[in-house]
């Protein structure tokens, strides 16, 4: 019996009218196909929290010379301002730190340095990440008296 | 004599060609992979994409340690964010931003396409829109954080 097969995926047609764009989205529905998505989805709520992040602390007003421990302690006052912060930290961390492990995939081709790279950042990302939860989670405005909340 | 083409393109990839044929060590590896580097909006925009992306994954690192001092009290973080203030700093300030919102825009493109495959055909349009908003915002953004800079100079 005659099994229709799905031809083999064949690379780009090589047309000079239409530039290679991008990264081909990964077949099937594995670990890479789900990185893929992610870091689009991801991408879209960047847009918003880390482009208003931005904006809010290096273009409006005075920009970063405002910036000072009163300014993010009144800001850590808030829920809202607290849970960007945190969102846009978690987010931001896993979409630089999938970046970085598809570059070395790309650029580093001895497997032992490609897996060291990879594990450096990766444990660097969940360092920073525990570091950064904890200080946003556990800032408490009133512990600081001078701080004007 | 071959009969050279008058695109521009099909010129260049021939350019590319020759080069590649020329050096036993990259055509090797053009066998292997075929010539992934096709020049223009397609090469470029992706390289910006990833020199941008690894320029902000390394200030992130650095800065979610700075913004941690936040819980040691106003004396160890306003320590640390006076460097913010300094205007050599802010120059590099102004590369950051530009680097987030090339980034940002750039990854809207790749979205766009990604997600309306149909736009593929209209690419280089998009990437020159693209440009347009970035030059665009950029110079309100280079005039405002350039400003307190230059008066601190002169």
């Amino acid at each position: 019996m005659a099994v229709q097969q799905a031809p083999p995926s064949e690379p780009r047609a090589p047309n000079p009218h239409t530039p290679m764009i991008g990264r081909q989205r990964p077949a099937g529905r594995g670990a890479e196909f789900w990185w893929w998505l992610f870091m689009r989805l991801s991408g879209l709520v960047l847009l918003v929290l880390a482009v208003g992040h931005v904006l809010i602390m290096h273009v409006l007003e005075e920009g970063v010379d405002r910036v000072d421990f009163g300014f993010v302690a009144l800001r850590w006052n808030s829920l809202f301002w607290k849970t960007w912060d945190w969102l846009m930290l978690s987010l931001a961390l896993v979409h630089g730190v999938n970046g970085l492990r598809v570059i070395i995939l790309d650029y580093v081709r001895r497997p032992g340095v490609r897996a060291g790279l990879t594990w450096f950042f990766n444990i660097l990302g969940v360092i920073l990440f525990g570091i950064g939860t904890y200080v946003v989670v556990s800032f408490d405005c009133s512990k600081w008296p001078g701080a004007g909340c | 004599m071959p009969e050279r083409s008058r695109n521009p393109v099909v010129r260049a990839r021939e350019k590319a060609q020759e080069v590649v044929s020329s050096n036993p060590r990259i055509r090797s590896k053009a066998r292997q992979f075929g010539w992934p580097y096709r020049g223009r909006e397609g090469q470029w925009s992706w390289l910006f994409h990833r020199v941008s992306g690894v320029g902000i994954i390394l200030f992130l690192f650095a800065h979610i340690l700075d913004t941690a001092l936040v819980g040691w009290g106003p004396e160890a973080y306003n320590k640390v964010v006076a460097v913010y203030h300094n205007p050599w700093i802010r120059l590099l300030e102004l590369g950051l931003v530009a680097m987030v919102m090339y980034h940002a825009l750039n990854g809207t493109r790749i979205m766009l396409i990604d997600f309306f495959p149909k736009l593929t055909d209209h690419n280089a349009a998009l990437f020159w829109g693209e440009m347009v908003l970035f030059v665009g915002s950029m110079i309100p953004i280079t005039y405002i954080i350039g400003k307190p800079v230059v008066e601190a100079w002169f």
